[in-house]
């Protein structure tokens, strides 16, 4: 009971702090120089529609970088912390057979969950969206799978080989940057074409793409690793 | 409008606090703090919006890029910790967290 007043006193702390920077809060007259500066630049020197994705791969490209490290990192840690000890698959326990309609709309549903995924990387420059986006509606695709089959296995060769093939192809990209355009992981190593067109933003498509495998990937990783501890 | 997005938050991130500090099983902590990282993305996308957002019609999209970040990595400590949850229910096949007390001193 103590406890939970304690925690309560705290949250009123906490809130007082908020409300203060509630009320104290005034939005930007108008956008600081950082902003503007993508908002402006972003179409002449990218030729990217959507600005947030023309931040995230060419601009703050290496920080990209360092993130799908982070969520590899993250996959691989899964991974390990699941598989130290694991024992044997025990005997497949008898499990009442998933329904009907489960079963049937999943087999419609996941691949058609998965080319809405392919759809919303490739179009990560026109449209709101983009590799990571992409590749966690891919990752929903596979949990729907899951669901349906918790026992189902997926073949892990063919994930890790996706995922260290566009993580590979993702940094030699960014090397011919180096050599060909501007700096390391530049787009313009491809024309950049008409602004909002399938085929424009130089390389940002290609990355992106890569970018929505990886994420893909790893995040199936980490569904399949979690639901093979269901035997618990 | 931004005001609203932001005042709902940091109600969120208080909920999520709430439920952190009040439960006592790793699961549904593992939600609140999910819960609460949804109220910081929340704050900081709101943060985003000029005053004048009808004339320039354009929105900072720094933290737009900052929050896509902050959402996958936090996916990425949220399968962490159900690991870790996975482990420590293997070891003592309890959830509740103050049964843990090893490092109790």
């Amino acid at each position: 009971m103590i406890k939970r007043f304690f925690a309560l006193l705290l949250l009123v702390g906490i809130g007082a702090i908020f409300a203060g920077l509630l009320v104290g809060y005034e939005p930007d007259p108008e956008l600081n120089t950082t902003a503007r500066y993508y908002a402006d630049r972003t179409a002449a020197d990218i030729g990217s529609a959507n600005i947030v994705t023309a931040i995230v791969v060419t601009y703050r490209g290496l920080d990209t970088l360092g993130e799908v490290t982070v969520l590899f990192l993250a996959a691989a840690i899964v991974g390990l912390v699941l598989s130290r000890g694991r024992k044997e698959h025990a005997a497949k326990r008898d499990r009442t057979p998933v329904g009907e309609l489960l079963r049937t709309g999943s087999r419609f549903l996941a691949p058609l969950i998965m080319l809405l995924g392919v759809y919303v990387f490739v179009n990560g420059h026109l449209t709101p969206g983009g590799g990571f986006q992409g590749g966690a509606v891919i990752a929903s695709g596979m949990l729907l799978l899951l669901l349906t089959d918790p026992l189902k296995h997926f073949s892990h060769t063919l994930i890790a080989a996706v995922e260290s093939l566009s993580g590979i192809l993702y940094v030699a990209i960014g090397l011919l940057g180096i050599f060909l355009a501007g700096g390391f992981l530049d787009n313009r190593i491809l024309p950049i074409g008409t602004l909002g067109a399938l085929f424009s933003a130089g390389a940002i498509p290609i990355i992106y793409s890569l970018i929505g495998l990886k994420v893909g990937a790893e995040f199936s990783t980490i569904l399949a690793d979690l639901s093979d501890t269901e035997e618990l | 409008m931004a005001i609203l997005a932001m005042a709902t938050g940091f109600i969120l991130i208080l909920i999520g606090f709430y439920g952190a500090l009040t439960n006592r099983n790793i699961l549904r902590m593992i939600v609140a703090f999910t819960v609460a990282d949804t109220g910081v993305n929340l704050v900081i996308v709101a943060n985003a919006v000029p005053a004048a957002e009808a004339a320039a019609r354009i929105i900072d999209p720094v933290p737009q890029a900052l929050v896509l970040t902050a959402i996958v990595i936090g996916v990425g400590v949220t399968a962490l910790m159900l690991a870790y949850t996975y482990k420590l229910y293997e070891k003592k096949r309890t959830l509740d967290i103050t049964k843990f007390t090893d490092l109790k001193w």
